[in-house]
């Protein structure tokens, strides 16, 4: 038994384990020995997929009461990386775990529920064929849906967010299951390695990369099938919206980049068009919804959205630059691509505990209601802080690095003799430009209205730092946030390995060279250039300072007032007003004024009452007529069943007849 | 470390802090001399940052250290720009090259914090002009990329300093019909950046009308002087970098002395030059209404659009 095999094989045996203690163990001490079961099942993930990634092969088979089909495990390099990605993400959701489950979150069904789902989640990338691929998938799916559902009875809205997140993620599976069986039966095989043989320009490979790409999207939670994402993320405690976010999502991008990379490599032009307007069109609806939403964990989720359609967006550039035989830009794009991923994972894991924590501190999870938390709890704050700087890709974050690869992959990447190309890559560097520039103004909203300015809310006020664990595990993330975004370059040519590409260099202090595209990004230096130019502003701040300390009053101007309610400060939707205003044909948000007179005259006013409600307009416009369709659908369909057991008998008959005929032709 | 590099930056980074509050005061004398006002003279922003690094400094209770902290990072947010911009040469520091995308990031983070700065006193006017600002650089972000994405492809890199180094080389580049429109497209960019009319009034003294002005309301002292002196230095480093892009002459392309004389004294008058011309074009502007600003910078990127469409399909 090779390492790998030996990793993945303690894997499995501590997530039997952790099964059992959690089912086991007295409710005092559930979430201790549950959590540290689950933070070594983390662990080992970690180790194999380590190993994985670093080039080692294995394979760990089971065979099945089906002859000739076993379940297979054998992660390669690219499986390594998601792997890697799963297990760091669900490492630290346990140790946040550890600090925050009380109550139902800390149900034996909860702890059986989390080891479950981020056991499949872990088991997806190292599949090594499609049944396989296709149970880790289901067990994920499964876990995460039990967790959803767990604060159910205080919360009702949960019970129509499972619902809304099984149908979908049935869908996915669907979509999967026929997208899998059309490469399988054209193979006749079902592991991965044979599945290489379907060209991706016959009718085949199409079929199977519009069932795939489907399937892996909804997943993804890409526009228009993201309609569970901003339902679910918030429902599930916020160490498993955590994993989901973070970790969950991502099998879709590790779906895509299987049929794009490892199936059927070389894909023609239009599919690398498909991928990129369904990314662009989900990064700035994500951004757009995220950035006028004011619940902070909608807020996180819709963001997702946003960052999931940017990976696709770079899978979609790579794959239309190679088709045209582009090779260094085509590189970039998938090397951007996996450092968006990373980089996602970083940051949303971070900013999702981060937000468990604003939960359990204010009991408020509407931003109009926070504030003022920075001084309340410092820790948190700063976790929360740079991940949010991740989030809105500022220099020097992983964010950033990701976002900068992906526009040098655009830059280098035109060319005069493809038209397709010097009309698609502009509208991309646009599509990604707003996206950053909403991003930025999503999370200064996030962070500044949240945590800066005076608390509106006695919850807010009330607010005290969160327990250790849920500090830490907030902390390691945004430091993974800022390790990435200082070292990109011993990172990307990691990932660069896993995926083959082989021309990115580690230059300065660890920065990131694309020697093919002669470009380079070295976030130290950069740091340095900054400190050294700050360096007299210090100075001078600090000899001014001796002689003038800093005095603290009551507001120094306040343009003559004083600070009478905190209900005088901006909210976060008074925040967003601009931006509504200015995407009204987009965003249709409903708003009411209602305006009460005075008895004595209708001159004069008594009461304005303002309301504004915002929905989904993909859901208002595109879901809601279909779930209506499909009542009257089944309003209509009552009718054949009247329960006269002649109309019955007639059925059975008439189908017998047709399967007759049908056989016959 | 290429210390020949290093000193040329931090020479054009103490240039450009020299000149940033006189090329303010310029715009302003222009201003007032076109109004028929005497004007307080172009050393006046210079006297004023002396007296506010002199005042006390206060702030409001309870607020985080955002209030401190942020009007330095303001300042190393635009010192980082006028170090890497090519200013007075097109000489770059090997490991921090003037990427656009690094550039346009780095003015950001002063964005942030000046935004962040707004929100933390908790009063009305702060959020306020913090919302706006955000929704402006939200909306000026396609622009900016895309424009510099426009002039990069004749250079075939996105390095500022070998765009620039390419105009000088072919000043054909100049006229095309690609560059203007692209130049033209990044100056409304540049305007609503750095919160000049008609985007944002810099000398309103009506609160309901401010933009960048509300948000720092509530600094004083050291704090208001490094917010002002911030914003002063990325006016005058972004009109630099326009100046340079219609005008490349001048601009120093190796290390010797006399070359970096010549363009120091080509930066000076260049500067001059916009900031009188910039001055005098806002005696004639009003503010344009905060919803109205979408529009024009809509305009701007469909010029910057048709700049980057045009240099793929008109040879």
């Amino acid at each position: 038994m090779n390492p790998l095999e030996g990793a993945l094989t303690a894997e499995l045996l501590i997530a039997a384990l952790a099964c059992i203690v959690a089912a086991l163990s007295p409710a005092s001490m559930r979430r201790y020995l549950a959590g540290v079961a689950t933070l070594a099942m983390a662990a080992s993930g970690i180790v194999a997929g380590g190993f994985a990634l670093s080039g080692h092969t294995g394979t760990l088979s089971a065979p099945t009461a089906l002859p000739a089909v076993d379940l297979t495990l054998a992660p390669d390099r690219l499986g390594g990386v998601f792997i890697v990605i799963a297990s760091a993400v669900t490492l630290l959701a346990a140790l946040y775990a550890i600090g925050y489950v009380h109550g139902s979150a800390d149900s034996r069904s909860a702890w059986l529920a989390f080891i479950i789902f981020t056991l499949g989640l872990q088991m997806v990338p190292a599949a090594g064929d499609v049944i396989t691929f296709l149970l880790a998938w289901e067990l994920m799916a499964l876990g995460s849906g039990v967790l959803v559902l767990t604060d159910h009875r205080t919360r009702p809205q949960a019970r129509s967010a499972a619902l809304w997140y099984a149908v979908m993620t049935q869908l996915s599976f669907l979509l999967l299951l026929a997208g899998f069986a059309v490469l399988a039966t054209a193979t006749g095989s079902t592991t991965f390695d044979a599945l290489v043989t379907v060209s991706p320009t016959s009718t085949t490979g199409a079929l199977a990369f519009i069932l795939l790409t489907l399937g892996f999207a909804t997943k993804a939670g890409l526009v228009p099938l993201h309609i569970w994402l901003p339902r679910a993320h918030p429902e599930a405690p916020s160490h498993a919206s955590a994993v989901m976010s973070a970790a969950m999502v991502k099998m879709g991008v590790y779906g895509t980049l299987l049929v794009v990379l490892r199936f059927m490599p070389g894909g023609p032009a239009w599919w690398g068009i498909v991928l990129l307007v369904l990314g662009g069109i989900s990064a700035v609806y994500g951004i757009l919804q995220a950035s006028v939403t004011s619940d902070v964990k909608r807020l996180l989720a819709y963001s997702t959205t946003e960052n999931i359609g940017l990976i696709f967006l770079a899978i979609g550039a790579s794959v239309l630059l190679a088709a045209y035989g582009i090779t260094a830009a085509s590189q970039a794009a998938l090397l951007a691509a996996l450092l968006l991923a990373i980089s996602h994972a970083a940051f949303k894991c971070s900013l999702f505990l981060g937000a468990g924590a604003i939960v359990h501190a204010t009991g408020e999870r509407n931003l109009d209601r926070l504030g003022g938390l920075g001084v309340r709890m410092p820790w948190t704050a700063a976790a929360f802080g740079v991940a949010a700087l991740g989030a809105a890709a500022l220099p020097v974050t992983s964010g950033f690095v990701a976002e900068w690869t992906l526009f040098q992959s655009f830059i280098h990447g035109a060319t005069r003799d493809a038209i397709p190309l010097a009309v698609a890559l502009p509208v991309a560097v646009a599509v990604v430009a707003l996206t950053a520039g909403l991003a930025l103004v999503t999370f200064v909203k996030l962070y500044g209205i949240g945590f800066l300015a005076r608390p509106r809310s006695t919850g807010a006020d009330d607010a005290h730092e969160v327990s250790h664990p849920m500090r830490w595990a907030a902390l390691i993330g945004a430091a993974a946030v800022i390790a990435l975004g200082v070292f990109p370059g011993p990172i990307a040519q990691v990932l660069a390995s896993a995926v083959g590409i082989g021309d990115v260099a580690t230059i300065g202090f660890g920065g990131l060279s694309l020697p093919s595209l002669g470009v380079l990004l070295d976030p130290m230096a950069l740091a340095i250039t900054a400190l050294v130019c700050a360096l007299p502003v210090v100075v001078v701040s600090a000899l001014s300072a001796r002689r003038h300390p800093r005095r603290a009053t009551e507001l120094p101007w306040g343009c003559g007032g004083v600070r009478v309610s905190p209900r005088m400060q901006y909210t976060a939707t008074s925040y967003a007003e601009p931006l509504m205003r200015v995407f009204d044909d987009t965003l249709r948000p409903e708003q009411d004024v209602v305006v009460t007179h005075a008895t004595e005259s209708r001159y004069l006013v008594a009461q304005v009452r303002y309301r504004q409600k915002l929905s989904d307009v993909i859901e208002v416009r595109g879901y809601r007529p279909l779930l209506a369709f499909a009542d009257r659908l089944g309003v209509v369909s009552r009718r054949l069943q009247n329960g006269s057991l002649h109309r019955y008998l007639t059925y059975s008959f008439v189908a017998l007849i047709v399967v007759l005929v049908v056989v016959s032709l | 470390m290429n210390w020949t590099a290093t000193a040329v930056a931090l020479f054009q980074v103490l240039v450009a802090t020299l000149v940033a509050p006189l090329v303010i005061g310029i715009t302003r004398q222009t201003r007032a001399r076109l109004e028929g006002r005497a004007g307080a003279g172009i050393l006046q922003p210079w006297r004023d940052l002396l007296k506010l690094l002199r005042k006390e400094t206060l702030q409001a209770n309870g607020v985080s250290w955002i209030s401190s902290v942020g009007p330095i990072i303001v300042m190393a947010s635009s010192l980082l720009v006028a170090a890497l911009l090519p200013l007075i040469s097109t000489i770059t520091l090997p490991l921090v090259p003037d990427d656009l995308f690094v550039v346009v990031s780095v003015l950001l983070i002063g964005t942030v914090a000046v935004a962040l700065i707004g929100l933390d006193a908790g009063s009305a006017f702060g959020g306020m002009g913090s919302s706006r600002h955000m929704m402006i650089a939200a909306l000026v972000e396609p622009t900016v990329l895309v424009a510099v994405y426009a002039l990069s492809i004749p250079a075939g890199s996105s390095l500022l300093s070998s765009i620039v180094a390419t105009r000088l080389d072919a000043p054909a580049v100049i006229l095309s019909p690609v560059s203007l429109l692209a130049v033209v497209a990044l100056f409304v960019a540049v305007l609503a950046e750095t919160g000049r009319l008609p985007v944002d009034n810099p000398s309103t003294h009506l609160e309901l009308t401010m933009v960048h002005e509300a948000m720092i309301l509530e600094s004083s002292g050291r704090d208001l002087a490094w917010l002002e002196l911030g914003s002063w230095l990325r006016l005058s480093a972004l009109l630099g970098l326009v100046a340079n892009l219609m005008i490349p002459w001048g601009l120093a392309t190796d290390a010797t002395v006399l070359a970096l004389v010549i363009g120091t004294i080509a930066l000076l008058v260049k500067l001059t030059v916009f900031a009188a011309a910039l001055g005098a074009g806002e005696v004639f502007l009003a503010k344009l209404r905060l919803f109205r600003v979408p529009e024009l910078l809509a305009g701007s990127f469909v010029l910057a659009f048709l700049a980057v469409t045009a240099s793929y399909l008109v040879t």
